[in-house]
């Protein structure tokens, strides 16, 4: 097996040979849209997402109810499977997208949102909302992007624990831990601004109370129940944000500068693009992050001519995945390069569009090199 | 400081902007919901990247990369990731011309 010296480290080896060869904050491939019609893209209203929103929460009650009412019975599991999702799904991409502050025109409404889909995640809202904002400037590339989930090779414990919540529940648990103690490890201080830390600490503090209140109901009434309304979800109802966001990059390219390249757009069903408030357009979204979730259906339809086709199922995307992260154990090297059509620009070699599937991204060493003279298989 | 043309008036539609290079550095001119026009520094203070490429909404230019914030009337930056405010310029309009006074 060819060895693997992939240094993900935020301050790590490849994170200054990504600076040296220009890989960091650096210029990014979009397709040409003409200012007026992304303009009108772009433009912000508070409907779709008070609707959405009105929606979630009416969903979230509903079925909280009826895990409440069934508790402790087996009837109260199909409850808590709904409940579980909305809370720990759907609550992940409220807090992208406010995150943004496009979903909604109006500011408080994007900042409360993203103040309570934080703490349904348990995501720090300081700590996630600069990590995020380095994923925009570095996305997929190694040593920068603080959420790259896969490495290469992937840690296959790590992608299934993901699923029940576990991997994420405990960086989180220990960052409010740390937070709320006032200290900040060195890698978050690497992308968090020391004028932003106060108020990290704060909001952990804060959340700490929460939980210890709710667990002095759980130890007061002698029941798990309360820990099912607030908590215990990210661990039940974490499987659809993962299996959707696993869709967003992986098996694709690293290195590069062009989202057509490290970026998957995948057409699912309506009540998963609810859940996901349509990042499932995810070239779009890193291509033009201003346009908010509910045009960016509008935004495939302009530019899908010049990007690869959208998967037309989840299914058609895990079976790029799944293969691409098996061969990746044998070939970290390996990516999945996804043809153009015709319409399309082609990958320039100024955004690393040359770099091929199995060979090292040039002027960042020590990556394995394929066998000499072996055939690169077509995709 | 001189007063440099910057572009027409009727170049920039309302609730919208435009970049506007000169002597090397960049700027942004806006054209307000209520008529009026503002300059500023044109690169966000958090990355150098163009906030041409942004969005005005009202009194707010939000950047095109990391959707952070400022007040275009003062530079005032007022959303994370942008911690840094913005340089501004004065402005006056002549003869349907916009002119900023920015170093020469």
């Amino acid at each position: 097996m060819p060895q693997c010296s992939r240094d993900y480290a935020l301050l790590g080896r490849d994170a200054r040979l990504a600076e040296e060869i220009g890989l960091v904050s650096a210029r990014w491939y979009h397709t040409d849209v003409p200012r007026k019609e992304m303009k009108a893209l772009m433009q912000r209203h508070d409907g779709p997402a008070i609707r959405d929103t009105a929606i979630l929460f009416a969903a979230m009650i509903a079925s909280a109810a009826g895990g409440i009412a069934f508790w402790p019975g087996w009837a109260s599991v199909p409850f808590w499977a709904v409940y579980g999702v909305l809370y720990a799904s759907a609550m992940d991409s409220r807090w992208h997208e406010c995150g943004h502050g496009t979903a909604f025109r109006t500011r408080w409404m994007n900042d409360a949102l993203y103040q309570l889909a934080c703490f349904c995640m348990m995501r720090n809202p300081v700590l996630w909302r600069w990590s995020h904002t380095r994923h925009h400037t570095d996305t997929i590339i190694v040593g920068h992007d603080p959420e790259i989930i896969a490495m290469r090779p992937a840690v296959v414990a790590r992608l299934v624990l993901n699923l029940f919540g576990i991997f994420e529940f405990a960086g989180n648990a220990r960052a409010m831990l740390s937070l709320a103690a006032g200290r900040m490890s060195e890698e978050d201080r690497s992308f968090v601004p020391e004028s932003e830390r106060p108020a990290a600490y704060r909001i952990a503090r804060i959340w700490l109370a929460i939980y210890a209140g709710v667990a002095a109901i759980a130890l007061a009434t002698g029941s798990v129940l309360p820990f099912m309304l607030v908590g215990l979800p990210v661990f039940y109802g974490s499987w659809h944000m993962v299996l959707t966001g696993y869709m967003q990059h992986l098996g694709l390219a690293e290195n590069v500068l062009d989202h057509r390249l490290n970026s998957r757009t995948v057409l699912i069903n309506p009540v998963s693009r609810f859940i996901y408030w349509n990042m499932n357009y995810h070239v779009e979204h890193h291509m033009f992050p201003m346009v908010p979730y509910h045009r960016l259906k509008d935004l495939h339809e302009r530019i899908r001519h010049d990007l690869p086709p959208a998967h037309p199922s989840m299914l058609s995307a895990y079976r790029e995945i799944l293969p691409a992260l098996a061969r990746q154990f044998s070939d970290p090297d390996w990516f999945v390069k996804r043809a153009l059509p015709p319409t399309a620009k082609p990958y320039r070699p100024e955004f690393h569009g040359d770099l091929e599937p199995g060979q090292p991204t040039p002027g960042i060493g020590g990556y394995a090199a394929p066998p000499p003279g072996a055939a690169l298989p077509a995709e | 400081m001189p007063w440099i043309k910057a572009c027409a008036a009727s170049e920039i539609d309302e609730e919208d902007l435009v970049r506007f290079d000169h002597a090397g550095r960049s700027f942004a001119v806006y054209h307000s919901p209520d008529g009026e026009f503002f300059c500023t520094d044109g690169l966000c203070t958090h990355e150098d990247v163009h906030l041409a490429d942004g969005l005005v909404i009202d009194y707010v230019i939000e950047c095109p990369k990391h959707n952070g914030q400022f007040d275009y009337r003062t530079g005032e930056a007022m959303r994370a990731p942008v911690c840094k405010d913005l340089g501004t310029y004065p402005v006056k309009v002549e003869n349907g011309d916009v002119l900023i006074e920015v170093p020469a």
